[in-house]
């Protein structure tokens, strides 16, 4: 499956304008998470003129597997430049799949503060969801079988792959 | 890794990883919660066999902010004697699903003693035992070096000071060597030196001035009170006298040389005020790296899957 | 009982014999070597062909246990042990609760081993009262009760004028003196040698000072009164070095190794292994190399086991903590077999080492195959392969470094005064 990366670009940024009319926002946080949903935050943050600084999340220290798997030594820090209570924050990603990212992303945020709102963002929607966990502006839905994965390289270009696999190395 | 006993045995790129690892861990000073859930649920003994606010302190603050439950426990050293054996004191507190224990011991191979008769769930870190290790202190001091000056393979370090009863100096050497430094001197006199040091790969120098020529790096020891009881020497006035570190010792060190002090500092005994609180100090970041590395190592035998 | 061995190859260094005979046993003694008795009808008929067969071993250095640490030994399982091992003469030092400074205690181990009915018990007597270094023992009393010598063990002595005072009344009794050379005061409370291995694992050492200096010392003394004194469990080479030269010129003095100073050093403590924890303590390559070199000069008279079981928890503690001493007497032929296959020392050699040598040390009538002495043999097949654990130790203590060692060699026999007294499952 080839998927045109740049025709999702231009779509996710005419959704997420929509989006602010209809949360009535104007000056949105838009934070992404490390790595693939920061490429793709940066691309919004630029094309849709957002004055707030982007903020990123590095959600290490935060998943559910460290017991399974371990500490990741290339764990890099978290920025959030501003204080979030009170703010809608625009959270991107690049592939929402079984929603354990999400989860640990949210538990982080809330870490650093009380939001008014957040907006999940991403530009790959695929099946296999292990917790109640939605996007609302949608690049593109795929469905894909348990061993196929979906992976985004970059940052120039950008590019989606589809991976078959026996191996989990996926868990978002 | 299933415990983190000393320096010794481990590899460069083993010692880099934890390195990289406690780098991770720095900026969450920074944040409004200081905590990451990392070790939630999980429980950490302090077994403080030896008394010490300073280091079970830094190891409570790094359990706490890796969200991990901790247990002190000092224990009197005489108490164990006359009564529960180390043996018995261990079992006792696996008997209370801990997952690690951090260990102080006044008998050097305490920790590795504990290691051999411990379940395989269950990780221990030698926060110091007799005159054998202190890695967790050696980490932050390799961590603070190689971040204040860089690459290993291009410094030279002296280490200053009672080297025969000093763990952190035996930790500080295996890791040096290990990590490709360029020169390690030891300086010390004669009554301070273990036998065959040199054997550890080092120089040693009984003159500080010859010491300290053009070191990039000066690592002070502590020397405490006991040692003039021993006949080891005479006073702690004739010890600053000949071994100090004073702004002029200090100068003849690399223009850029840093100050290191594994603390608590004896002021005037060992270091003077002076190059204490001077602008080549780094003794205050050594305590805050303190905690971001053994938070790193905290979780790395957390993390352990096994 | 007449009993017969066939076929082994018999080393009996005291009668300069080493060839494959026989030898004949009538009752409780040796009734012929080499050429039958007159008459002579075998009641039991032993063929050793491929074994050898020694004089009974003679252990100088043993530990019994008992009075007082039965929670360790006992007297029945430590002369098992040892003739499990071939050796059927020891000689148990006075360091036990009560330590052996009055008659009562000799007799009550006399007493205890003739009950077990394992092998010969000797008894050093302690030279100064408790082991105290302060008041003589009452050691006419003690020579009465059948002692073979008086030693002060590793306790120290309150200066050198009562060591000087105790040596000369021990002879006076005509007691030899067994003088474990240490300093005290530079000894410390170490507890490994003074060098590398100790500066590495951050343990107090023990310098060879602490040995020569006591040696040195001592000498002064012995060259100053005359006293013949016999020096116990040599760990350094240069403390061998002051002797041989101090018996060249003419001092009264002899000295002994213990087995696994001849093998181990200070670098085989691995990992804090309280096993390794000794006094005195494993020293270097070269004082292992120097020991070696040297034991068949005149000097060393003896090779003992140095025997210390202990229970398990005196070693279940970080190495300082744990008490020193390996459990011994099972690895005393098998470590001298494995002397001589690495040709450090001859085979006669090396028996006599541990018969007739330290015999004559003891001043007991044993360690030698002549006729009309008590029957203590020892057939040993150098065939077997075993592997030593702890449960086919039979000493009470398993505190021994060489566990899980592989041996090739092993005691099939022991007699004592003719008895048949331990049989191995090998046979």
């Amino acid at each position: 499956m080839n998927i045109d990366v740049d025709k999702l670009l231009s779509s996710l940024t005419q959704q997420t304008r929509t989006l602010f009319s209809s949360l009535d926002v104007t000056q949105p946080l838009m934070v992404g998470i490390r790595t693939g949903g920061i490429w793709i935050a940066e691309h919004l943050h630029q094309t849709l003129s957002l004055t707030k600084p982007l903020g990123v999340l590095d959600i290490s220290f935060y998943r559910d597997d460290f017991s399974r798997l371990g500490l990741n030594p290339e764990v890099k820090p978290s920025s959030i430049p501003l204080d979030i209570t009170d703010e809608h924050i625009i959270l991107v990603d690049d592939v929402l799949h079984t929603g354990r990212t999400i989860r640990a992303a949210m538990n982080e945020l809330f870490d650093y503060g009380r939001p008014a709102s957040v907006t999940l963002v991403v530009l790959i929607d695929r099946n296999g969801r292990e917790l109640p966990i939605d996007a609302k502006v949608v690049g593109k839905k795929i469905d894909l079988d348990p061993q196929q994965h979906v992976k985004l390289s970059g940052p120039k270009p950008l590019k989606l792959e589809i991976i078959t696999s026996n191996i989990d190395t996926n868990n978002d | 890794m299933q415990h983190f006993l000393t320096t010794e045995s481990l590899s460069k790129d083993q010692l880099t990883n934890i390195l990289d690892t406690a780098e991770s861990f720095i900026n969450i000073d920074g944040r409004t919660v200081k905590k990451v859930p990392l070790l939630r649920g999980k429980t950490i003994v302090n077994l403080f066999f030896e008394a010490s606010t300073r280091t079970r302190s830094t190891f409570e603050l790094a359990a706490k902010r890796l969200s991990a439950d901790i247990l002190n426990m000092n224990i009197n050293a005489s108490a164990t004697v006359k009564g529960e054996s180390l043996l018995d004191t261990l079992r006792n507190l696996e008997a209370m699903d801990v997952d690690m224990f951090i260990v102080r011991h006044q008998d050097s191979g305490a920790a590795e003693f504990l290691s051999r008769h411990i379940s395989p769930q269950i990780s221990i870190i030698n926060a110091g035992d007799g005159r054998h290790a202190h890695p967790t202190q050696a980490m932050l001091d390799m961590y603070t070096i190689r971040k204040e000056k860089g690459a290993f393979e291009n410094l030279k370090i002296a280490i200053v000071g009672d080297l025969l009863h000093s763990r952190v100096a035996r930790s500080q050497i295996h890791a040096l060597r290990s990590l490709g430094a360029k020169e390690i001197r030891v300086v010390a006199p004669r009554t301070l030196l273990p036998a065959r040091i040199d054997g550890l790969g080092v120089k040693v120098f009984h003159q500080i001035e010859t010491g300290l020529k053009d070191v990039d790096v000066v690592i002070m020891l502590r020397l405490q009170k006991e040692r003039m009881l021993g006949a080891l020497l005479p006073s702690e006035h004739e010890y600053f006298y000949l071994f100090g570190l004073t702004q002029e010792r200090l100068a003849l060190a690399a223009d850029d040389a840093i100050v290191m002090h594994p603390g608590p500092i004896n002021r005037g005994v060992e270091i003077s005020s002076e190059v204490a609180d001077g602008n080549q100090s780094v003794i205050l970041d050594q305590v805050s790296y303190g905690i971001a590395v053994r938070m790193a190592i905290m979780s790395m035998l957390a993390g352990n899957p096994s | 009982m007449k009993l017969e061995i066939n076929n082994a190859h018999i080393v009996d260094p005291a009668n300069q014999l080493n060839k494959v005979t026989n030898l004949y046993v009538n009752n409780q003694t040796i009734a012929a070597v080499d050429k039958s008795p007159e008459d002579w009808h075998a009641d039991e008929v032993i063929d050793a062909k491929g074994c050898y067969l020694f004089p009974g071993l003679v252990d100088i250095a043993t530990r019994l246990r008992e009075p007082g640490h039965e929670h360790k030994a006992t007297i029945a399982s430590e002369t098992y042990a040892a003739i499990s091992g071939g050796i059927t003469s020891v000689a148990c030092l006075p360091d036990t609760d009560p330590t052996i400074d009055t008659p009562a205690e000799v007799e009550l181990i006399q007493q205890r081993a003739q009950s077990a009915g394992h092998c010969n018990v000797y008894v050093i007597g302690a030279l100064t009262t408790n082991l105290e270094g302060n008041m003589l023992s009452e050691m006419a009393a003690l020579k009465q009760a059948g002692v073979v010598g008086v030693s002060n063990v590793l306790h120290p002595m309150a200066n050198n004028l009562v060591q000087r005072r105790a040596m000369e009344y021990a002879s006076s009794q005509n007691l030899t003196l067994f003088y474990h050379p240490m300093d005290h005061d530079l000894a410390a409370n170490g507890c490994v040698h003074e060098g590398m291995f100790a500066t590495r694992a951050g343990l107090a050492g023990i310098p060879t000072a602490a040995e020569t200096a006591a040696v040195g010392s001592c000498l002064a003394m012995i060259e100053q009164t005359g006293i013949r004194v016999h020096f116990c469990r040599l760990s350094t080479q240069r403390a061998l070095q002051m002797l041989e030269r101090a018996k060249f010129d003419g001092a009264p003095i002899s000295a002994d190794v213990c087995a696994h100073q001849l093998f181990l050093s200070d670098h085989d403590i691995i990992g804090f292994d309280s096993n390794y924890h000794v006094i005195p303590p494993l020293r270097s390559h070269t004082d292992i190399a120097g020991l070696r070199h040297r034991l068949s000069s005149d000097i060393i008279v003896s090779v003992c086991s140095d025997h210390q079981p202990h229970e398990r928890d005196a070693k279940l503690a970080p190495f300082a903590s744990t008490e020193a001493g390996i459990s011994a007497l099972e690895t005393l032929l098998p470590l001298a077999m494995q002397l001589v296959k690495d040709e450090v020392i001859s085979l006669v050699n090396m028996i006599s080492l541990m018969t007739h040598m330290p015999a004559d040390l003891l001043n007991i009538k044993a360690g030698t195959l002549t006729p009309g002495h008590n029957a203590d043999l020892c057939l040993y097949n150098p065939n077997i392969e075993w592997r030593l654990t702890p449960e086919n130790m039979h000493s009470r203590g398993k505190n021994t470094p060489f566990l899980n060692r592989t041996f090739k060699g092993k005691v099939t026999h022991t007699f004592v005064s003719g008895k048949l007294v331990y049989q191995s499952q090998y046979d």
